[in-house]
């Protein structure tokens, strides 16, 4: 067992795990956060994504000790009480979505790579990076739609595909 | 996944006293590959060591004519290395063609080379470039290091600390994925280096990454796609699975080894 203190969401929370505890595991039965999803488990479908020190991570392929000391943002982060992220808002107005369960990995990958590019985003690079985020519903078009919408750029973009 | 005590040291000397003073021990870095097996089971160390913030493994430099990157820069900080991008920049685009993002923020190019997975992108550099793996206790050519699938030369507790490239004229990287793992069908990673040509095959060779010197012959008289014509891969060296067939992948490498030679300087997937 190992004390581990992780700010997720921006508070401080610390608990004694073991070991071999994933960060996935630790988010949801350690701190309830069950937002985070585990897909596959074999670390291919995204949908357990979470910020990992500003970066995308799949988190049933990361222990919660390796996470000691980090800062990790989860899909409860993004909203402000009942005001949905921006990028929540355009999954919803593109219908992104359908069964819902891929999401909030789709989310937090989508947010980082907004992070990352801002408003220079075109389809193609969306769609490279989120090669790793699996929806089986949507088709991935109305996703494309959704990023490049929250990141500014006019989704007509994608009409042409 | 078996119980096991995660260790995190903080020097180089830390870790090598924590290899040894453990039963069982395996280094771990990104994860990528060890975590996935650990939960099938199929890997049961006693203790995981930690190398990931170790800071001697860290860093992408220049050093004379040789690019040098330490062991635990993830393929997400190699492919947006300036430096690399300037140097090498098939060498940075084959790190952004791993798998897939969240895995590139997490899997390390030592990681990679050191697992020797025989559809891994890093060795098919590392062999082609004639590159040497620095390890915790000596310098390794790329030629000596990697020893068959799964297998390289590196003793127990012996640990890659960084790989120095030289920095070739060109160099040109072509690869099929498989759609479903994003591993390599094949690929191929042609150098050119003064007068003379390197080829190295991943993805599809039955003993892991290897150079092919029939195409290098061939291509040192003409650098040219069409001097590969007429030359063949032989599909009982190659491996087959429910994947690509032996047959398949011969065709395929050679393929990759033509787009290669015709797109050097960059990445090119088919």
């Amino acid at each position: 067992m190992t004390d581990v203190s992780i700010t997720v969401n921006g508070k401080a929370r610390a608990a004694e795990v073991e070991d071999r505890t994933l960060l996935v595991e630790f988010l949801r039965e350690t701190l309830g956060l069950t937002g985070t999803h585990v897909g596959c488990d074999t670390t291919q479908c995204g949908a357990c994504t979470v910020i990992l020190d500003g970066q995308a991570v799949k988190s049933c392929t990361v222990l919660a000790v390796m996470a000691d000391g980090a800062e990790v943002r989860t899909i409860e982060g993004l909203a402000e009480g009942d005001q949905l992220h921006p990028l929540q808002e355009a999954f919803s107005r593109h219908h992104a979505l359908q069964c819902g369960f891929c999401t909030p990995g789709m989310i937090m990958a989508s947010l980082h790579v907004i992070e990352r590019y801002g408003s220079d985003l075109d389809a193609e690079t969306v769609r490279h990076e989120l090669e790793g985020n699996l929806c089986r519903c949507t088709g991935y078009h109305n996703i494309v739609k959704a990023v490049l919408d929250a990141a500014g750029t006019a989704p007509q973009n994608v009409a042409a595909e | 996944m078996y119980e096991f005590s995660f260790r995190r040291p903080k020097s180089l000397d830390e870790a090598t006293a924590a290899f040894e003073s453990a039963d069982d021990a395996f280094f771990v870095s990104g994860g990528h590959t060890l975590l996935p097996t650990m939960k099938n089971r199929l890997a049961a160390p006693s203790d995981l060591i930690d190398l990931a913030h170790l800071p001697e493994l860290h860093g992408i430099t220049r050093d004379g004519d040789a690019l040098v990157i330490g062991a635990a820069e993830t393929h997400c900080a190699v492919a947006a290395s300036p430096l690399v991008q300037a140097t090498i920049p098939a060498l940075a685009q084959l790190a952004g063609s791993i798998g897939d993002m969240q895995v590139r923020h997490r899997g390390t190019i030592g990681g990679s080379v050191a697992n020797n997975d025989p559809a891994a992108d890093y060795p098919s550099a590392v062999l082609a470039l004639g590159a040497t793996v620095i390890t915790s206790t000596r310098e390794i050519g790329a030629e000596a290091f990697f020893d068959g699938m799964f297998a390289t030369v590196l003793e127990p507790g012996e640990i890659i600390t960084g790989i120095a490239f030289p920095i070739p004229p060109s160099a040109g990287y072509a690869k099929m994925r498989n759609p479903a793992s994003r591993y390599a069908l094949a690929a191929s990673f042609v150098v050119r280096m003064g007068d003379s040509v390197r080829v190295a095959i991943t993805g599809a060779g039955l003993d892991g990454v290897f150079r092919w010197a029939e195409a290098e012959d061939a291509l040192r008289a003409s650098f040219a796609g069409p001097a590969l014509n007429g030359i063949a891969l032989k599909p009982e060296d190659m491996m087959g699975d429910m994947h690509a067939a032996a047959s398949y992948r011969a065709h395929l490498a050679a393929v990759c080894t033509r787009r290669a030679v015709d797109n050097q300087g960059r990445l090119t997937l088919l």
